[in-house]
């Protein structure tokens, strides 16, 4: 029964206001229940496994969890200092190498380890079960680490596990920096081995590159699709989607075989006679390379939304503004270009996130000044196995992407997109 | 790209070759993973087709060998192993093997001995490099020219160091785009003895005087990623000479019978061969054991040099190496380690590369962009 305070009541007698919130809370739910299946699957099959992904670029439990009594006794060894860690620690490294063996994880850690310094690979591979079971237990166990390796009693050695024996590091983060810590603190690497930062901002020039390139060519053909006749419009679209339909790495081998030096363009250039044959051109293998390629794969990606935009500027518009008196110029400039503006940022923006992200293209036409800092992820994922540096190269690039996409926002509003 | 191959021979109940492992427990299919091509089409004619005659196994051939040591990982990581035996290069079976994920072997026990009564150790001898890896075939790194190159006036490279000499052999060069090869060559070149290469690139000024070296031809050089490249290159006559894999060379020279040289001069000899992944289940691995004993025996290991001009890895099987199955000419003379062929050679030190190849590869790709 209701109270006799609540003055208004629904048909089944209770509260308006609870029965309405019911019903509404009952709408909320189904809906949350139909999007529930995708939301799960967005969840479970690409934030978890990214973010996980992204975890391992601070990530080093691997030594603490395999030599977990060695970190411990190094905590009282002085790693300034100019003296090997003592006996108890060799102790500890032994009891902890006889379970790291047995599991067959101390060669798993030597690789860990040798990302930092060459070297710590062998010499946990070398440390394997038959050396270790030939220990004799009553003899001090330092020299015995030293006749498998005088390595194990070096400073170099020890400093190494010790700045690495927290669970989480920043180091991943530092090398996808050109930098590295060192006891002294952080300062850049050598400039024989920088290589990052270059890439880094090689990748964002080439990227904008290809973005304006992309936008040049592709504006005047989204603007003859949009003003042609829907008949001939459709053909000329499906010649726009034409290369998607062919494989990528057939389209990418197409402009080996137009650009390389005996190619048919240098051949044609020859023949013409603009060029002499001992002065062919050189236009793939480098930056120009890439460039070319990857503005012919992206290409669709800027004409599509472009078109879609301008299909809907209403041709009436130009009419009028030089019917008031504009010239062609000021008419297009003043009144038609504007309204195509959501359809550059939409079409700017796929295009610049796709290029930023690729490499098999950069890979093949790239040679050595066309290559971006995806090859290196490539490399590090699928060659070096160091996930952790691939991680934190990955998030810096992430980091890159969402902060040009706040600047986009701030400059342009990202309200202004359109994709049709 | 997966490649699925049925194979599913005449159920005849011949007797297992070898076998260990009693029939009922072991699993009717298996995935096996390789590099595609020519190379996997040896291994089937060879080692899979065969064996499926004999024993109704159904293959299934995934072409996934350049990213194995990847997927690898994460199939390991996610606990699924999905492939049964997988073919890499001997540096990614090391470092598969330190990461837990390849399984030991004792080559002697799961291997037959050699046809020659040698045990399968000593049949394959030093290329066991690792734990997890059984050697399958030595194949080479090397440099291939064009013939015909005018500028050359009708003389050949006959030493790895005419890849610098840009006055005598002017035109555009390959290497690939890695340090493994070219700093050993880059040394030897620069008048460093074969035996204090390795002790000189562990110092700096060892690997600087490497680079300096190549700095030489850098600006003449295409620098590949894909073993398919140079012999395009070469054909096109985009460079004049450059490495790529020896059976790359013999295709082009002798079935596309393009006017290409081969420099065996310090070939740089590299091995591949199989690893089982760890952790499978018993039937799966019955199986791929039983396979294996099989593929890596010394025929099997001889017939595969009929398809390809790769050696294979076991002593015993040098003699029983004929003719090419459709060429009809004789293999021997193309296999790198034919003596004609490995006067000069150059052997990977594998423990030394796992060692320093992430920091020299750092070193060379710095150098690369620069």
């Amino acid at each position: 029964m209701t109270t006799s305070t609540e003055p208004v009541v629904a048909a089944d007698g209770l509260p308006l206001k609870r029965s309405l919130a019911r019903a509404l809370r009952r709408q909320k739910i189904r809906a949350l229940l139909l999007i529930a299946p995708l939301l799960l699957f967005i969840v479970l099959t690409f934030l978890v496994p990214i973010g996980n992904m992204l975890l391992r670029s601070v990530d080093n439990a691997i030594v603490e969890e395999t030599i977990p009594r060695t970190v411990e006794a190094l905590r009282g060894w002085d790693e300034a200092g100019d003296v090997p860690p003592g006996e108890d620690v060799f102790e500890a490294l032994y009891a902890d190498m006889l379970i790291a063996t047995d599991a067959k994880r101390h060669t798993r850690l030597g690789s860990r380890l040798n990302y930092e310094s060459s070297g710590m690979s062998s010499l946990f591979r070398k440390t394997n079960e038959r050396r270790l079971g030939r220990f004799e237990l009553e003899q001090p166990l330092a020299p015995q680490f030293e006749d498998i390796d005088e390595d194990w009693i070096t400073l170099e050695t020890w400093r190494v596990i010790k700045s690495n024996s927290d669970p989480v590091t920043a180091g991943y983060f530092l090398a996808a920096m050109d930098l590295r810590a060192t006891p002294t603190g952080i300062e850049p690497v050598s400039d024989l081995q920088a290589i990052y930062v270059k890439l880094f901002v090689r990748t964002m020039i080439l990227s904008v590159t290809i973005t304006a390139m992309c936008f040049l060519l592709g504006y005047p053909i989204a603007w003859i699709l949009a003003n042609l006749p829907s008949r001939s419009a459709n053909m000329l679209l499906i010649l726009v989607l034409l290369p998607f339909w062919t494989s990528l790495l057939v389209r990418t081998s197409a402009w080996k075989v137009l650009l390389q030096q005996q190619g048919v363009i240098n051949d044609l250039l020859v023949w013409v006679g603009v060029l002499a044959d001992d002065n062919r051109l050189a236009m793939i293998n480098n930056a120009t390379g890439t460039v070319i390629a990857m503005t012919h794969i992206l290409l669709p990606f800027m004409i599509l939304p472009l078109y879609s935009v301008m299909k809907t500027i209403s041709p009436t518009y130009l009419r009028a503004a030089k019917s008031l008196g504009a010239t062609d110029w000021t008419a297009f400039w003043r009144v038609y270009f504007p309204q195509s503006v959501p359809g550059i940022g939409a079409g700017a923006i796929l295009v610049f996130i796709l290029a930023i992200g690729y490499y098999i293209t950069p890979e093949l036409v790239g040679g050595t000044d066309g290559t971006f800092i995806s090859n290196r992820i490539y490399y590090h994922i699928s060659s070096s196995l160091n996930w952790g540096l691939a991680a934190a190269l990955a998030t810096i690039l992430l980091a890159m992407v969402l902060a040009l996409y706040w600047v986009y926002d701030r400059l342009v509003g990202i309200d202004n997109v359109k994709l049709g | 790209m997966k490649l699925k191959t049925m194979m599913i021979g005449a159920t005849s109940a011949l007797a297992l070759t070898g076998a260990a492992h009693a029939d009922g427990h072991m699993a009717d299919s298996m995935t096996v993973v390789s590099w595609g091509g020519a190379y996997q089409t040896s291994q089937q004619k060879a080692y899979s087709e065969p064996y499926a005659e004999e024993n109704g196994v159904e293959f299934t051939w995934d072409e996934s060998s350049g990213e194995a040591v990847a997927r690898l990982r994460a199939m390991s990581e996610a606990d699924n192993i999905t492939w049964d035996l997988v073919d890499v290069v001997a540096a990614d079976a090391m470092r598969l093997c330190d990461e837990g994920i390849a399984m030991e072997i004792d080559h002697d026990e799961l291997l037959a001995p050699g046809d020659d009564g040698s045990s399968a150790s000593e049949d394959f001898g030093d290329l066991i490099v690792s734990n997890c890896f059984i050697p399958q075939i030595v194949y080479s790194t090397t440099f291939g020219y064009r013939t015909d190159v005018a500028e050359w006036g009708g003389a050949e490279p006959t030493s790895v160091c005419d890849v610098w000499d840009m006055e005598a052999f002017p035109g555009q060069r390959a290497l690939e785009k890695r340090p493994i090869g070219n700093v050993e060559w880059a040394l030897i070149c620069d008048g460093v003895a074969y035996e204090d290469v390795y002790d000189l690139l562990e110092t700096p000024e060892g690997v600087a005087r490497a680079l300096a070296k190549l700095d030489e031809i850098k600006d003449d050089t295409v620098w590949w990623s894909a073993g398919a490249e140079t012999p395009q290159l070469l054909a096109d006559g985009e460079i004049v000479i450059g490495s790529t894999y020896n059976g790359r060379l013999f295709s082009v020279i002798e079935e596309q019978q393009q006017p290409v040289g081969m420099l065996w001069d310090y070939q740089m000899f590299d091995l591949d061969g199989w690893i089982v992944p760890a952790g499978l289940p018993e039937d799966r691995l019955a199986r791929t054991l039983d396979f294996l004993r099989y593929a890596t025996d010394t025929q099997r290991l001889a017939d595969q040099a009929k398809y390809i001009a790769y050696g294979p890895a076991r002593a015993s099987s040098a003699p029983l190496v004929s003719t090419h199955a459709e060429l009809g000419i004789d293999m021997a003379p193309h296999m790198p380690t034919d003596p004609a062929n490995s006067v000069n050679t150059f052997l990977f030190n594998y423990e030394w590369w796992a060692d320093n190849r992430d920091d020299i590869d750092a070193q060379f790709q710095s150098w690369l962009l620069q």
